[in-house]
């Protein structure tokens, strides 16, 4: 059990021309993963939140700073010898071996008195359901079953610093996902361990994670908790990653508490200092809604989904086409319709990073 | 349930029933043929039961003894050649690098002998051996030990298993490098994690994950050595003595040297069987009880 210090990780792939600006798979971060809690790494496939997975094992040695675990350089120690358990998107299973077997495996390996072993292989297939299983070959079982055995694998050594997992449900049934999620929620919550989760399907990392790394293009964007995500994205691609479907973005001119898109004003709330770079205003279209009349600015009505649970208007503002929410009970007629937003849904990105208004020079 | 019955899907079957006809019934009932009938000659032939069957599985006959001596000899070779080159196969591709130039240059030069064609095989060795121009057999000679292929029965043995091994370990190699590249990286991060020593990968990963390779590979090279011909005919003619007749050598002598056709046909079918029957016996074992132990 360990706290793991991120000093500055960062990871280039050495680089053929020396002349050539080095290219980072992942750009230096600095990051603390605290003892007990669970993260979600979130990205799309290539965003380097795999590589980042690597260099805590120990399968890939970063190229810039340091790894800490408890105040503990373990930048250049190598994996066995780390403590870390992890899984893979693929079942890593011992086909000759019995489940119970399979199990005790990192035990014997580390020589572990055989009577502590098989009390502690008992403990972690209870809490896994694989007690009726135990002396059946591994091989033969279902997918997730071994999934759980690669789990389990990770879970039986009690002096594991952090859990770590690799897409571990990709494989995994959809109808087994839910259950195999809330399993490694249980776990988490019985073994007080730092899991740390690599996923590109944010309703897993969402649901999983205390806090959330969103990662794109070796970068890690923003780290929060899911709602943090969800209403403040600090970046405009966690506001387009996170959230279905994704947020709006709008090309603006910052004036003063408003933002003029086209020849639409919103009124923001708070006074934005005139900014160089682009400026975009973005906002959910959760938080958006249109409606036949009353306040708000006049959009041409495009098309209407209907997702059973809630209808989405596709709608045009000036050339540009965003997404709405149609609020129960309302029906457009005609072709336009107003839009209306609250002002603290609204966000202003410059080159695609959020910043915040001046509140204490308010709404004049 | 009930299936239903479509006499017309014979009728789609019949192309193929037609051309094994062809390929391999019609040529094996002129060998049934003669294995059920004797001469006296003139191209007169009379039917004559089983017995030069009974003649042939019963030792104490000319005939009989003959064979089961053969039979011995092929069976040692192919064991002896399985317990060399299995292992040995399996220790080169593991050696085998996984990435970069050095791949391609290993493939290459370990595919070579697979190359050669057989009867080229057997002249290379059969001069390499010999101990007055022969690098091999020169060589040894005057290191002072007693090798002669002709003369010697060990030395001729030796000469042939190691010609063997020399031919068709790169194809275990070959076999057991693909199943080796399929296993995931995972696998061995996992192994890593799990403080899992080199041995132990080996056993526990690598070995399991060739089984399916490896039972190929024992299947061939059974094959391959217990119908081994055209090499040892040219090496040692199978000799010195009857020391390297193997079966097919024992049987070419006997039907084409001996124009003994009864014996010879009969010899071919009980052969054939017995290739058949160890080679279903292996693969039922090999396969079925490994798939035993799931349940």
């Amino acid at each position: 059990m360990a706290t793991i210090t991120l000093d500055g990780i960062g990871h280039a792939y050495p680089s053929r021309d020396p002349g050539e600006a080095r290219r980072y798979a992942l750009k230096p971060v600095h990051h603390v993963w605290r003892q007990g809690r669970a993260y979600a790494l979130l990205g799309p496939s290539g965003c380097g939140k795999t590589t980042l997975l690597n260099i805590i094992s120990g399968l890939v040695t970063p190229s810039d700073g340091r790894l800490l675990f408890d105040g503990q350089d373990m930048t250049h120690v190598s994996t066995e010898r780390r403590n870390i358990a992890q899984v893979f998107q693929f079942p890593v299973i011992y086909d000759t071996m019995t489940v119970r077997e399979n199990l005790l495996f990192p035990l014997r390996n580390r020589g572990v008195a055989k009577a502590a072993a098989g009390a502690r292989v008992q403990e972690i297939a209870t809490l896994l359901d694989l007690v009726p299983v135990l002396d059946r070959r591994a091989r033969g079982l279902t997918a997730d079953a071994k999934q759980k055995i690669s789990l389990g694998r990770g879970l039986v050594r009690s002096d594991v610093s952090a859990v770590l997992f690799d897409e571990p449900l990709t494989v995994i049934d959809p109808a087994l996902k839910w259950e195999l999620r809330s399993k490694l929620k249980a776990v988490h919550e019985a073994l007080d361990m730092l899991m740390i989760y690599v996923t590109h399907d944010q309703v897993e990392a969402m649901t999983f994670a205390d806090e959330v790394v969103v990662m794109n293009d070796g970068r890690v964007l923003q780290i929060g908790t899911p709602t943090e995500l969800f209403e403040r994205p600090a970046h405009a691609f966690v506001g387009y990653f996170i959230g279905s479907p994704g947020m709006n973005f709008l090309p603006a001119v910052l004036q003063g508490d408003s933002a003029r898109v086209a020849d639409a004003v919103f009124p923001l709330g708070m006074r934005y200092a005139t900014r160089s770079g682009t400026i975009r205003l973005g906002f959910r279209p959760d938080y958006a809604t249109v409606t036949t009349g009353g306040e708000g600015v006049p959009v041409a009505v495009r098309r209407i989904e209907d997702l059973g649970r809630r209808r989405l208007a596709r709608v045009a503002l000036g050339g540009h086409e965003l997404v709405a929410t149609l609020p129960p009970g309302t029906t457009l007629d005609g072709a336009t319709a107003r839009l209306h937003v609250t002002p603290q849904h609204l966000h202003v990105y410059v080159d695609d990073e959020r910043i915040d208004g001046d509140t204490s020079g308010g709404a004049a | 349930m009930e299936k239903a019955i479509n006499n017309r899907a014979w009728f789609f079957v019949l192309p193929v029933l037609v051309f094994v006809l062809f390929s391999s019934l019609v040529p094996l009932m002129t060998v049934i043929n003669y294995s059920v009938q004797d001469t006296m000659g003139q191209n007169n032939f009379f039917f004559n039961g089983i017995a030069w069957f009974q003649n042939l599985l019963d030792p104490t006959t000319d005939i009989g003894g003959r064979f089961a001596a053969a039979l011995v000899r092929n069976l040692l070779f192919s064991f002896v050649v399985l317990l060399i080159e299995l292992p040995l196969g399996v220790g080169a591709a593991l050696c085998i690098p996984r990435h970069g130039w050095k791949v391609g240059a290993t493939l290459v030069l370990i595919a070579l002998p697979l190359l050669i064609p057989y009867n080229v095989v057997g002249t290379i060795w059969q001069i390499f051996a010999r101990a007055d121009i022969g690098l091999l057999g020169y060589v040894l000679t005057h290191l002072g030990i007693a090798y002669n292929d002709t003369q010697d029965p060990t030395s001729a043995w030796a000469t042939i298993l190691v010609m063997d091994v020399w031919h068709w370990t790169g194809m275990v190699a070959l076999l057991a490098y693909a199943g080796l590249k399929s296993i995931p990286d995972a696998f061995y991060q996992a192994a890593r994690i799990d403080g899992a020593g080199r041995w132990s990968v080996f056993r526990n990963i690598e070995l399991p994950k060739l089984q399916k390779v490896l039972v190929i590979a024992v299947l061939l090279r059974f094959m391959g050595s217990f119908m081994i011909y055209t090499e040892p005919s040219i090496v040692t003619g199978g000799g010195p003595g009857e020391s390297t007749s193997f079966l097919s050598l024992d049987l070419v002598k006997i039907a084409l040297g001996q124009v003994d056709l009864g014996n010879g046909a009969a010899m071919s079918l009980v052969y054939n069987l017995i290739t058949l029957t160890i080679c279903w016996v292996f693969f039922t074992v090999m396969t079925q009880l490994d798939r035993r132990k799931d349940v």
